[in-house]
């Protein structure tokens, strides 16, 4: 595929990128968000681990110019809290999706790869976890442990490979009959070799793709889960804000500052990842955005590259 | 031109030029003055490599151009109209009804969750315009007859059909509305050379017993021996060749058509070597100035690199650009 | 052809399992791609081997770089019967036997460089073990297939290269073991009409230089004509017909061949000659009819065709066709 091929610098992964308003619109939340946790103690006006000295006029203030989003149950800053908290989600989401690619793509691999019998078990075995609902297993390791952001970020990962697994075994599966990884065969190459040159880094940017999106749920699950009170009661994340903020009498002193600010930023980041996903997924797997178009205008598309891929379908 | 002499003349095509537009590279040609004509029942081949021009110039006729392209100039007639003035609606009803196209690949475009009979209906349907569930039906019927497909597969589905099968049911499809002209875009590539030899026959016997003109747009020379009765060789956009098929074989005049049919392999005279045309066939984009085969041809002198050759007329029926044949 | 044939072929067969059967009640079904081919292929031989899909060339193909095994059958090679070979022997096979592919679109991995993709060879058999030995061997791969200066070609992508210069790649990865027997699947028929003259001389040059002898796998009898030496014509997994080219063309013995033969499109329309259309599509292979399987097609059947399968008799000299007809 001559797309893939353009996009295997970075510089024409920006390329192609650029072409998709939306998905460069995502990538820009997500800067944004991972240079606020970068810089959070050069960015917020207060440390939200300091402990203040705080009177009942200081708890669920509104917002003013010393808090820009008022403040919280405690008394703290939420403007500040929000962006400590990028922290946390931005944590949670990269090691957790980690956790998830580690599994669910060594799976993916080696059920695309191999076949036959080990493919069978191995997806069956994904199906099982992808029909076990999370969160009352979820509850339930949690009870069994301590709630720590270590434990959560783990539980999180060891059940959100599923969707990994299966996309990375279907990309073996279909990578696995192209002609290159035949031609290496017929050469003599085993098949460590041939997993190791030609089927991962075909699989890999999809992977990638995958992992972006993977990110997103992964910071859903983790704000999800404090919000209803399993998160880690230590770390303030977002969810964390929720909870104290729905549990703590946010909802009946009226402050909808303490509210909307962490739901917002929720938002923001899933909004950023998944948009940044889907244009990433659009770059790495162009057909999605040809098929529906008639054959005269993907001939016209093939005009205009002029990649020499023109050639072959004129001359078949 | 023995069978189709004095035919009357069907379509005429004048100087049609197409560019497209490009984001950042300016304007393509990608079509540029090419002019031929075909007669009641005439089979005209269209050949060319890849990139030169050909399918875009048949996608032209039907004004079937995607958004980027655009006819620069030229005037299409058919039955004494200029297509090209038509407005969409004039055009769409001209569509199908007179001029169908088979598009290349069409046989594995076929919907596959829809029966083939149904799809081969819907062409008829769409563009008639009093045909209510009874008579498309009987016409599907007597569709496949003319084909040669069994009418209770009818009811089948793509997948059931072999490539030839889907092939025919193409060629249903575009003779749906009885069109008088029908565009084949190479028909028979990625097909056996036995399934070839019956949808050509196929194609002769329909140009035979319905009288329809068809216009056969290929690469393959031999195919275009077999069936054609004059061909049009294009090259980098412009009619490089225009002539009858016993013409063009025998006594070709473009450089450019003599090293093409050098380099097919033929059977009844083997050759101690074959030729290859050296180089590549130009980018769109990147056009020669000047006579737009002057790269490769061996042949070619100063004033070919710099200017381009105009069409010279060698005969009734013969033309060829370029400056080697131009009366003095 | 000299003396010892590099290879042969003896009854080999390649059956695939399309149903497997319960409990013993129904019986298992086979699809018969590759069923008892035999031939002989010389040192510095050109055989050709034609065929429309579903003949089973290229499960021949295959099976013969052993990439799929034989279900019965023996290949020899240089003396050796490679059908039963375990992997790491295979392996040292395939510096003797290289194939090249009909795609070369697809047959080069589009994320690595042409010098990678010709050293691959060299580097999973684990020869020229230091760069420049490899960078060395690459450079000569290169210029044999005809793609000089070698070093404009070694640091591209596929991508920036033309249909006739990836198969040249293609023939360059192949060459670079120094192999003395080409597998050529369909090398020419996704390239421009222009370009194919081109590769097929340059294997004839090889031929010619190197002694490499090529089996020529192809669904275009011309083009085999042009550049074969004998012509083996398949029809549902088997030899039909087999002699010198010109023998085989000038004078067809078995009727597909004939059929084939004379639908062939010839760029001349001065010789529009009498075609014989086969109707309807080869048959399955899965369901083969009982006697002759090209009975159904033929035009020239009669009643013992469906009881006895003809095998290969001689009609010339290295000239044999499967027909009762001319038994």
């Amino acid at each position: 595929m001559s797309e893939q091929t353009q996009t295997t610098s970075l510089r024409g992964l920006w390329a192609s990128l650029k072409r998709n308003p939306m998905a460069v619109a995502g990538l820009f939340m997500v800067l944004f968000t991972v240079l606020l946790a970068l810089f959070a103690p050069l960015l917020a006006p207060y440390n939200p681990k300091e402990s203040v000295r705080v009177t009942v006029d200081d708890i669920y203030a509104a917002p003013s110019s010393a808090h820009w989003l008022g403040t919280d149950d405690a008394g703290k800053d939420v403007f500040s809290n929000l962006i400590y908290g990028t922290r946390v989600s931005l944590t949670v989401g990269f090691f957790a999706a980690f956790i998830s690619l580690a599994i669910g793509g060594t799976i993916g691999l080696v059920a695309g790869f191999v076949g036959g019998r080990v493919e069978n078990l191995l997806m069956r075995f994904t199906d099982v976890i992808l029909v076990i609902p999370d969160l009352p297993l979820i509850m339930v390791l949690v009870a069994l442990t301590k709630p720590s952001l270590v434990n959560i970020i783990i539980v999180i990962g060891i059940l959100g490979w599923t969707g990994t697994a299966r996309l990375v075994r279907s990309q073996t599966l279909s990578v696995k009959e192209r002609k290159f990884v035949l031609r290496a065969r017929s050469i003599g190459a085993g098949n460590f070799y041939l997993i190791r040159r030609h089927i991962f880094p075909s699989v890999f940017p999809l992977m990638m793709v995958n992992t972006v999106l993977v990110i997103s749920l992964a910071i859903l699950e983790e704000s999800s889960l404090a919000f209803i009170g399993l998160g880690d009661p230590t770390t303030l994340s977002w969810g964390q804000m929720l909870n104290f903020a729905f549990t703590r009498g946010g909802m009946s002193s009226g402050a909808w500052w303490a509210l909307i600010s962490p739901g917002f930023a929720i938002v923001w980041v899933v909004l950023g990842l998944t948009l940044l996903g889907q244009g990433l997924e659009q770059v790495f797997n162009p057909r999605l955005e040809w098929h529906h178009l008639s054959k005269a205008k993907r001939m016209v598309r093939r005009i205009i590259t002029r990649s020499v891929e023109s050639d072959k379908e004129e001359a078949s | 031109m023995s069978r189709v002499d004095g035919a009357p003349l069907l379509l005429d095509v004048r100087d049609l030029s197409i560019d497209f537009s490009t984001h950042d590279q300016g304007a393509m040609h990608a079509v540029e003055n090419v002019s031929f004509m075909l007669r009641e029942g005439e089979v005209l081949g269209v050949v060319g490599e890849s990139g030169c021009g050909k399918t875009t110039a048949m996608l032209g006729i039907l004004r079937l151009l995607p958004v980027t392209g655009r006819i620069v100039s030229g005037e299409i007639l058919f039955g004494g109209r200029d297509l090209l003035a038509l407005s969409e609606s004039e055009m769409a009803d001209v569509r199908w009804k007179d001029i169908a196209m088979i598009f290349q690949g069409a046989m594995n475009a076929l919907n596959p969750v829809h029966r083939v009979g149904d799809q081969i209906a819907e062409a008829y349907v769409q563009h008639a315009s009093k045909a209510d569930r009874a008579s498309a039906d009987e016409r599907v019927c007597r569709l496949l007859d003319m084909v040669g497909i069994s009418r209770n597969r009818k009811n089948q589905y793509p997948h059931q059909y072999s490539g030839g099968m889907r092939q025919r049911a193409m060629i249903a499809m575009a003779l749906a509305c009885t069109p008088q002209v029908v565009i084949a875009d190479e028909p028979t590539t990625a097909l056996d050379v036995m399934v070839q030899a019956q949808i050509l026959e196929l194609l002769k016997s329909l140009c035979d017993s319905i009288g329809v003109a068809i216009i056969v747009v290929t690469h393959d020379l031999g195919v275009v021996a077999e069936v054609c009765d004059s061909v049009l060789v294009m090259y980098g956009g412009i009619a490089a060749e225009y002539a009858d098929v016993d013409t063009l074989f025998n006594a070709a005049q473009h450089p450019y058509t003599r090293l093409l049919l050098d380099a097919f392999p033929d059977l009844t005279r083997p050759k101690d070597r074959l030729t290859s045309i050296p180089g590549y066939p130009p980018r769109l984009n990147a056009l020669p100035p000047g006579c737009r085969f002057a790269p490769r041809c061996p042949a070619a002198f100063d004033r070919c690199h710099v200017e381009q050759p105009g069409l010279s007329q060698l005969g009734r029926f013969h033309s060829a650009s370029c400056f080697l044949v131009e009366p003095k | 052809m000299s003396a010892t044939p590099i290879l042969q072929v003896q009854d080999l067969c390649k059956w695939f399992l399309v149903k497997k059967s319960r409990l013993g009640r129904t019986p298992q079904l086979f699809v018969h791609a590759v069923d008892g081919v035999s031939f002989e292929l010389g040192r510095g031989d050109v055989l050709a081997l034609v065929g429309e899909s579903g003949c089973g060339k290229s499960t021949l193909a295959l099976t013969l770089m052993g990439l799929e095994a034989p279900t019965t059958g023996s290949i020899v090679f240089e003396g050796r019967n490679i059908a039963r070979l375990k992997r790491q022997e295979l392996k040292a096979m395939r510096l003797h036997m290289q194939m090249i592919f009909q795609d070369p679109y697809e047959s080069l991995n589009p994320l690595m460089n042409i010098g990678d993709i010709v050293a691959e060879p060299l580097v999973v058999h684990r020869l020229a073990r230091t760069k420049a030995e490899r960078l060395e061997r690459v450079r000569r791969a290169l210029e044999g297939a005809g793609l000089k200066p070698a070093d404009v070609y070694v640091h591209r992508r596929p991508h920036e290269l033309s249909g006739g210069q990836r198969q040249r790649v293609v023939i360059a990865g192949a060459l670079v073991l120094e192999p003395t027997v080409l597998l050529a699947d369909e090398p020419v028929s996704m390239l421009d009409v222009s370009i194919r003259a081109d590769i097929l001389n340059l294997l004839g040059e090889l031929r010619e230089s190197r002694g490499i002898s090529v089996l020529f796998i192809t669904h275009d009898l011309a083009t085999a004509g042009y550049f074969a030496d004998r012509v083996a014509v398949m029809y549902l997994g088997r030899i039909v017909e087999i002699g010198p080219i010109h023998e085989v063309v000038d004078a067809p013995a078995h009727p597909y061949a004939q059929a084939l033969l004379s639908v062939i499109p010839v760029p001349n329309p001065r010789q529009r000659r009498q075609h014989i259309i086969l109707q309807g599509d080869p048959p399955n292979p899965i369901d083969l009819p009982q006697g002759c399987r090209f009975r159904p097609r033929c035009p020239v059947a009669f009643d013992r065709c469906a009881q006895v399968d003809p095998p290969l008799v001689t009609v010339g000299d290295g000239h044999a066709a499967a027909c009762l007809r001319v038994a």
